[in-house]
């Protein structure tokens, strides 16, 4: 094995400094298979920080760890929707073939098995990543093949036995993902000239090219739908000599994983729309944060940036224009989906752990590296792109209200056709359920887990702002899904996921998980349920970020919509239930004493 | 610097451009509620007890600057219910013995249970099992009081501006940690700052715990915010 040491001398000479202490720490993990004590003292030492600090970094990423990985790390989904195909027969086939448990690493270090919040497949599950290598459509003789192939020391990319289709088969990315683009618009999914976006941009003036996203009234795409025009002119007008083009592909909602295929198959309209956003604000570099679940992706992103610098789509004087310079680089996250939230995103680009700032100051003031920064969505820069070309008021016919232009739907769970669909906005829910093969349906999760439950009497509300906001995530939830098992899901996933940083989030939805369980598990009174909605209010009141704010959803939105389903499982006629069981507690000492218990009025 | 005005619960306030609302307020002799909350370090707002209302919206008075016009709303019944069931979060989250925590009486948390009149938590006690480190010479860290108010995290640093103490994990399993290293050259002061710096009794100074009687300690006699409210 390598010395320590001198990996961890390699990898911060690679990155230089603390700002890049993910990639330190990713890369020394990769080496030496963990980040431990030793390792972490030693890359403190280098970086001349606390090791308490460096701690706080490998502690917060879900794909770091301070014990051994394993020489292939297998993270298996665990979304909801993972559920809803099988996930469990998968997990079982894994345990079965490795002898290890979920959690834990073959006694011989060769295969550890680990449990992982969604990975952007949802439209292909079970899905795992291996080694960084994205293994769909899992089954058990797929399993059965890749736990040999691991046994035989193989590559895991070279475990990856077909391919998906459109880019997915090109040489730098060989992945198996399919894109399942099932229906196209006229935004984002039309033919895109590559160059065209830029050229046009650098025809206008700088206040022109704000005026027509303005125009357009583009909405940030991520899901909060700030208006992506006021943004821009918001960090144009900061007072700073540096500014910064952030671009969010962190898509970490579970169900989303149309960035996905925006990275696979446009990443050039992306990369166009981050210079045109340059351009706007007068920043000349911009950082993709990638998320790690996405790094089968890297290599051919930055094959793909390198094809741009060299048309001169990206680069210096792009587009003829003196003075029109941008460049792009990609950091990689490291597994935490409040990363998602653009502060805590900024932190993470920065090396530190993935934690919102306290605002003001905003990230248009004070944002990546302090200085000022736009932070938008994938999908918001590739409309971006678009609607230069074609111009702000041709973006604005289509939609509705406050909600202009198309949206890409990333659809999963009880359908047909599960995939990428490019709507306009104002789609009602059933014409999509119509579309997707999901006439089945019960509920549908719209938004992810942050956003709403909706049972068939609400089908006939339009997707939008003005009515149901999604930044993307459409699940589709039938008759054969235990829907309140999907809600236990999704409060295991924000348990997990909350950063730690503020009371009613890091305890409340501990709390509420709990309280849930105490219900599901049959134990809840018709008291427990009213105290469970209204807790969830107090996280979502006291929360400081859109992660607490937003995380008692799936309880309070499914109370609202299926309350039958939890009173199904309410004690009647009594104000209180304990979850204490007398009869298993006193079982083993009864059965050592070779007694019977006296239970007499439990 | 220029003052401005503004309301809380009605009240004509003044306050320094740039000021927050919880500094502003205990200028005017108002009380809102803080734990995480030290005069002189920079605010953090992780436990959220100084949620206020303005405009209808919810948020830390600790780390809002109050602006000229600002209506804010505080001691109204809905806020006051929810910064109780903070108070009972922070209860239910540790394991906290107060009878027989060093910091008794001088704790505020504990005072913040008084003054909101705590009986019992609403919640579930979550019962986390948690570490205590005593391996520093003078300080003992025992985070099955903390309540992750980053006080300490904030106050305390080595000379070259290195953190002693860090958040590790997160999650419900986020915790305070002290690095090993810098924590075994704590100066005596800086253990004596650690402890003053800590709302609670998760960071003592060994060989101090009981040196003033309970019952002559700063919460024994008069509730938490009596120094700050004027009425």
């Amino acid at each position: 094995m390598a010395n320590l040491a001198d990996v961890v001398k390699q990898a911060v000479k690679r990155y230089g400094d603390a700002s890049r202490l993910l990639d330190i720490i990713r890369d020394v993990q990769a080496e030496m298979g963990c980040v431990s004590d030793e390792a972490i003292k030693t890359i403190a030492g280098e970086l001349k920080l606390s090791r308490v600090d460096v701690d706080g970094v490998v502690t917060f990423y879900h794909f770091f760890s301070k014990d051994p990985v394993g020489k292939y790390a297998v993270y298996l989904n665990n979304s909801a929707v993972a559920g809803m195909k099988g996930r469990a027969a998968i997990a079982r086939a894994f345990e079965k073939e490795t002898g290890v448990k979920f959690g834990k690493t073959t006694t011989d270090g060769l295969i550890g098995l680990f449990d992982t919040s969604c990975i952007g497949m949802n439209d292909q599950e079970p899905a795992a990543i291996i080694n960084g290598v994205v293994f769909t459509n899992l089954t058990e003789a797929k399993v059965k093949d890749i736990v040999a192939g691991m046994k035989a020391g193989k590559d895991a990319g070279t475990l990856v036995k077909e391919q998906g289709d459109g880019q997915n088969q090109s040489a730098l990315i060989k992945s198996m993902v399919n894109n399942n683009i099932r229906k196209k618009g006229q935004v984002l999914l039309a033919p895109f000239e590559s160059g065209a976006a830029v050229k046009k941009a650098a025809s206008m003036s700088q206040a022109g090219v704000i005026e027509e996203m303005k125009k357009s009234n583009l909405r940030g795409r991520g899901g909060a739908g700030f208006p992506t025009g006021m943004k821009w002119e918001f960090t144009g007008k900061s007072a700073g000599d540096k500014k910064y083009v952030v671009c969010n592909a962190d898509e970490g909602e579970p169900g989303t994983f149309k960035d996905r295929v925006i990275l696979t198959e446009i990443p050039q309209m992306l990369f166009e729309g981050m210079a045109i956003a340059g351009y706007a604000i007068g920043a000349d570099e911009g950082v993709l944060y990638l998320r790690a679940e996405y790094v089968y992706l890297k290599k051919y992103l930055e094959t793909v940036l390198e094809d741009m610098r060299k048309s001169n789509v990206i680069g210096k004087n792009i587009g003829g224009k003196s003075g029109f310079n941008f460049d792009i680089k990609i950091q990689l996250g490291a597994g935490a989906y409040v990363c998602g939230e653009e502060s805590a995103l900024i932190e993470s680009a920065e090396g530190k752990r993935g934690q919102p700032r306290n605002r003001p100051p905003f990230p248009a003031q004070y944002g990546y590296m302090g200085k000022p920064t736009t932070v938008n969505n994938v999908e918001s820069f590739c409309a971006a792109a678009r609607i230069i070309i074609e111009g702000g008021d041709w973006y604005a016919a289509m939609g509705t209200a406050q909600s202009k232009g198309t949206k890409l739907l990333s659809v999963s769970g009880d359908c047909e056709k599960p995939g990428v669909y490019e709507v306009e906005f104002g789609m009602t829910v059933q014409t999509l359920l119509e579309e997707t093969g999901g006439r089945n349906a019960v509920a549908v999760q719209v938004g992810g887990p942050s956003g709403t439950c909706i049972g068939k009497k609400d089908f006939g509300r339009r997707i939008c702002f003005d009515d149901l906001a999604t930044g993307g995530s459409i699940i589709i939830i039938g008759p054969q899904t235990d829907l309140l098992g999907v809600v236990h899901n999704f409060m295991d996933f924000f348990v997990e996921e909350s950063c730690g940083w503020c009371v009613p989030c890091r305890a409340g939805n501990a709390i509420l998980k709990s309280k849930l369980e105490k219900i599901l598990h049959g134990h809840g009174t018709e008291t427990d349920l009213n105290e469970l909605e209204d807790w969830c209010k107090i996280v979502k009141g006291m929360s400081r970020c859109g992660l607490g704010q937003t995380s008692p959803n799936p309880i309070l939105t499914t109370i609202q919509n299926f309350r039958h389903l939890y009173e199904a499982k309410l004690q009647k006629g009594v104000d209180y239930a304990t979850e204490f069981d007398l009869a298993a507690a006193v079982k083993d000492s009864c059965e050592a004493a070779g007694r019977k218990p006296n239970l007499e009025g439990h | 610097m220029s003052e401005i005005k503004f309301t809380i619960d009605g009240k004509e306030c003044s306050a320094k451009q740039g000021q927050t609302i919880v500094e502003a307020a205990k200028d005017n002799g108002i009380f809102i509620p803080v734990l995480c909350h030290f005069e002189g370090l920079k605010p953090a707002g992780t436990c959220r007890i100084c949620t206020v209302k303005v405009g209808g919206r919810n948020m830390a008075a600790c780390t809002t600057p109050a602006t000229a016009g600002m209506v804010v709303e505080n001691a109204v019944p809905e806020l006051e219910n929810m910064r109780k069931a903070i108070v009972e979060m922070l209860f239910v989250e540790g394991n906290h013995m107060c009878p027989t925590c060093e910091k008794s009486g001088n704790c505020e948390l504990q005072a913040l249970g008084y003054r909101y009149q705590m009986l019992a938590p609403r919640f579930p006690y979550l019962w986390p099992v948690r570490d205590v480190d005593a391996s520093a010479p003078k300080i003992i860290l025992d985070t099955n009081r903390c309540i992750q108010c980053l006080r300490c995290v904030r106050g305390i640093t080595t000379a070259d501006g290195r953190h002693i103490f860090g958040l590790v994990s997160r999650g419900d399993r986020t915790a305070i940690k002290a690095d090993p290293e810098l924590a075994a050259q704590m100066s005596e002061d800086q253990a004596k700052k650690a402890m003053e710096y800590c709302p609670v009794g998760a960071i003592l100074k060994k060989e101090v715990g009981f040196s003033v009687p309970i019952g002559q300690r700063k919460f024994d006699s008069k509730p938490i915010g009596s120094d700050v409210q004027k009425s």
